[in-house]
C-alpha cells in the first residue's frame, strides 16, 4: 500500500547487533509504509526483529543502513508526539499507578490542563478496567494488569503514533477482546496511527487495516496483507468466511517465515486451523 | 500481640532482661568495681554528670552527622561519576578499595598533625573519610545496574539525561543508598569517637571515656561506653525513619 504521505516510512532498513560472537543480523532490507491515522499490524516468528523494529521507529535505536521516517521527517532521535508500550511492561514501582499512568505528563508538553489530564488518566484506566486501582502500587497488580497500565500510559498524551508491543500478551481472551473492541472505541474517538506488534493472528485481523508478515531473521517484509473488512467491526467479524481466509493466508504465511513450509503449499481456503479456532 | 506494640516492647523486654543478668553476674561474681561495673552502678553516675553527658554528646552527635552528611553528598558524587562512566569505576574501584583499607586509626595522628588545631574539622574529616565508601559503591551500583527498560521508557518521549537521573535513576537507587546509609551512619559515629579517643582535645563523648579512663573511673567509662550505644542507636534508628519516607515502596508487605 502505497500513499503520497506515509506517517511511517521504514526505507530498507537494515540492523544488526554486536554481539560477543560477531554481528548478529535483525532486519535485512526492511521496507514498509503506514498511512496516516491507519492500523498496521507486524507478526512473525519469535525472535524475527518485531521489538527491534519499534525501537527503530521510536528512535531508541538507529539502524546500520536505511532510514525511519515519520511524518516527513528522518527520526534521529525519540520524539515526545510518540507513544510506546513496551513489551516488558516496567512501571516505576515507587509511584502509584495512576502517576505511572501520568508519566509522560512530566516529560511531554501538553495543550491539557492538570485536571484535564487527570480526568483522562482516569477515563482510560476506567476503560481498561482498572478503576479503583489507580492509587496501587505496581507490585500489587497482577502482571496482566500491569500491562494494561502500562498501555494507558503509552496513550495519555495522545501520541500521534502509537507504537505497541504484544500489549495484550499476558491477559487472558476474554479481557483480550474487551481490550481489542476498547482499541478501536480510542481510535474513532481520536484517530492516531498505530503499529502494533502481536504474535496473535485474529488480534491482527481484528484490529488492523494491514498485516505485515516479516521473515525469519534476518527479517524483511515477507507479505503484507490487507483487511478489507469496512464499516465498524464486531467480534464476529472474525468468524466469517472471508476472515478464515485471511487468518489461513496469514497462518501459512507465518509457517513460511518459520520455514516450516514453501509458498507452493496452498493455504487451507476458508478454513481456519484448530490453533486458530483454539485462540 | 499487634505490630507495633511488638515493636516497642521486644526491644524493652531484652534490654532489661540483659541488663538484670549483667547485675546479676556482677553480683554472683563479687566482682569490684575496678574490674567490671554494673547497671546500678551507672545510674548515680548519669545523673552525677548529667550536664557534661549532653554536652559531650551534643559534640558527637553534630560532629558525626557534619561528617556523614560529607559523605553523603561526596559519596554520591563519587558513586555517580563511577555508575555513569566504566572508564571511571575501573579507574577509582581500586583507590577507593585501597583507602577504605587503612585503617583510620592510623590517619588520626597524620589529620591531627595536617590542620592543627582544627579539632572539629579534623573529626568531621575522619568521620566522613570512614564513612563514605558504602554510600560511593551502592550509588555506583545502583546506578550502573539500573536496567535499559526502566531508561527506555522516558527516553522514548524524549527525555533528557538529566530527566532520566531525577525521575527514574535517583529514585530506583534509593533503597541500595539508605542501605549503604545504614552502615555509614555507625562507620561515620565510630570514626567521630575515634578522633576523640586517639587525639583527645577535650571534646565529644570520646573525651569523656579518655577522662574517666586517666581518673580510672570505671563506672563512668561503662557509662560513657552506654551512651554511646544509646546515641548509635538514635542515630541509626533516624536514617530506618527517613529510608521509611523516601523508599519505603521498595519494603514489602509482610507475607
Ligand atoms: N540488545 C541486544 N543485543 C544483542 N542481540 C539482541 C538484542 N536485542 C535483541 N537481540 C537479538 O535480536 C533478535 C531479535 O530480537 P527482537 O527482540 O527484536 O525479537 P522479537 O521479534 O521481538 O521476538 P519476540 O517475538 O520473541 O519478542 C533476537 O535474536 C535477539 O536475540
Ligand atoms: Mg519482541
Amino acid at each position: 500500500m502505497t500513499t503520497a504521505n506515509p506517517m511511517i516510512e521504514l526505507k530498507s532498513v537494515t540492523h544488526a547487533y554486536k554481539t560477543k560472537a560477531g554481528p548478529l543480523p535483525v532486519l535485512d532490507a526492511l521496507t514498509l509504509q503506514i498511512p496516516e491515522n491507519s492500523f498496521c499490524a507486524v507478526v512473525g516468528p519469535s525472535g524475527c526483529g518485531k521489538s527491534t523494529l519499534t525501537r527503530l521507529v521510536s528512535g531508541l535505536m538507529k539502524p546500520n543502513e536505511g532510514e525511519v521516517w515519520l511524518h516527513d521527517q528522518k527520526v534521529t532521535s525519540p520524539r515526545p508526539t510518540v507513544g510506546m508500550a513496551f513489551q516488558n511492561p516496567v512501571l516505576l514501582e515507587w509511584r502509584t499507578i495512576l502517576q505511572n499512568v501520568m508519566l509522560p505528563f512530566e516529560i511531554v508538553k501538553s495543550p491539557m490542563s492538570k485536571a484535564e489530564a487527570h480526568d483522562r488518566a482516569m477515563h482510560l484506566l476506567d476503560l481498561v478496567g482498572l478503576a479503583g486501582f489507580e492509587g496501587k502500587r505496581p507490585s500489587e497488580l497482577s502482571g496482566g494488569m500491569r500491562q494494561r497500565a502500562s498501555l494507558c500510559r503509552s496513550i495519555i498524551h495522545k501520541p500521534d503514533v502509537l507504537i505497541l508491543d504484544e500489549p495484550f500478551g499476558a491477559l487472558d481472551a476474554f479481557t483480550r477482546e474487551d481490550l481489542w473492541c476498547t482499541m478501536h472505541d480510542l481510535r474513532e474517538a481520536e484517530p492516531f496511527t498505530c503499529l502494533l506488534i502481536t504474535h496473535d493472528l485474529r488480534e491482527s485481523v481484528f484490529l488492523a487495516d494491514q498485516v505485515i508478515v516479516l521473515s525469519g531473521r534476518p527479517a524483511h517484509a515477507q507479505y503484507v496483507l490487507d483487511v478489507d473488512i469496512t464499516g465498524k467491526r464486531t467480534l464476529d467479524d472474525l468468524y466469517t468466511p472471508k476472515a478464515a481466509e485471511m487468518l489461513a493466508t496469514l497462518r501459512h504465511q507465518i509457517q513460511v517465515a518459520q520455514g516450516r513450509a514453501t509458498d507452493a503449499d496452498a493455504p487451507l481456503d476458508g478454513h481456519p486451523t484448530k490453533a486458530e479456532g483454539a485462540a | 500481640m499487634n505490630e507495633t506494640a511488638r515493636k516497642i516492647l521486644a526491644p524493652i523486654v531484652f534490654i532489661v532482661g540483659i541488663l538484670a543478668l549483667w547485675e546479676f553476674a556482677v553480683w554472683y561474681n563479687q566482682l569490684p568495681d575496678f574490674r567490671m561495673a554494673s547497671p546500678s552502678d551507672l545510674f548515680p553516675h548519669y545523673a552525677e554528670f548529667a550536664d557534661l553527658f549532653i554536652v559531650k554528646s551534643w559534640e558527637t552527635l553534630w560532629r558525626t552527622v557534619v561528617g556523614l552528611a560529607l559523605a553523603v553528598v561526596v559519596g554520591t558524587l563519587i558513586g555517580m561519576l563511577m555508575g555513569f562512566s566504566r572508564f571511571a569505576r575501573d579507574g577509582l574501584y581500586p583507590i577507593l578499595v585501597g583507602f577504605n583499607a587503612i585503617p583510620k586509626a592510623t590517619v588520626v595522628p597524620i589529620v591531627a598533625l595536617m590542620f592543627v588545631g582544627q579539632h572539629d574539622f579534623n573529626t568531621i574529616l575522619i568521620a566522613f573519610m570512614i564513612s563514605f565508601f558504602p554510600i560511593a559503591v551502592s550509588v555506583s551500583i545502583g546506578l550502573s545496574t539500573l536496567e535499559p527498560e526502566y531508561r527506555d521508557i522516558l527516553r522514548s518521549l524524549g527525555a533528557s539525561n538529566t530527566t532520566i537521573f531525577w525521575k527514574i535513576a535517583l529514585p530506583k537507587t534509593l533503597p541500595e543508598f539508605f542501605g549503604a546509609l545504614k552502615v555509614a551512619v555507625t562507620l561515620a559515629f565510630i570514626g567521630t569517637n575515634l578522633m576523640e579517643i586517639v587525639s583527645p582535645h577535650g571534646r565529644g563523648l570520646g573525651d569523656l571515656f579518655d577522662s574517666a579512663r586517666i581518673s580510672s573511673d570505671y563506672p563512668l567509662m561503662f557509662a560513657v561506653l552506654f551512651a554511646m550505644a544509646a546515641l548509635g542507636i538514635v542515630l541509626f534508628y533516624i536514617v530506618v525513619f527517613l529510608e521509611r519516607i523516601f523508599a519505603g515502596w521498595a519494603e514489602r508487605a509482610p507475607s
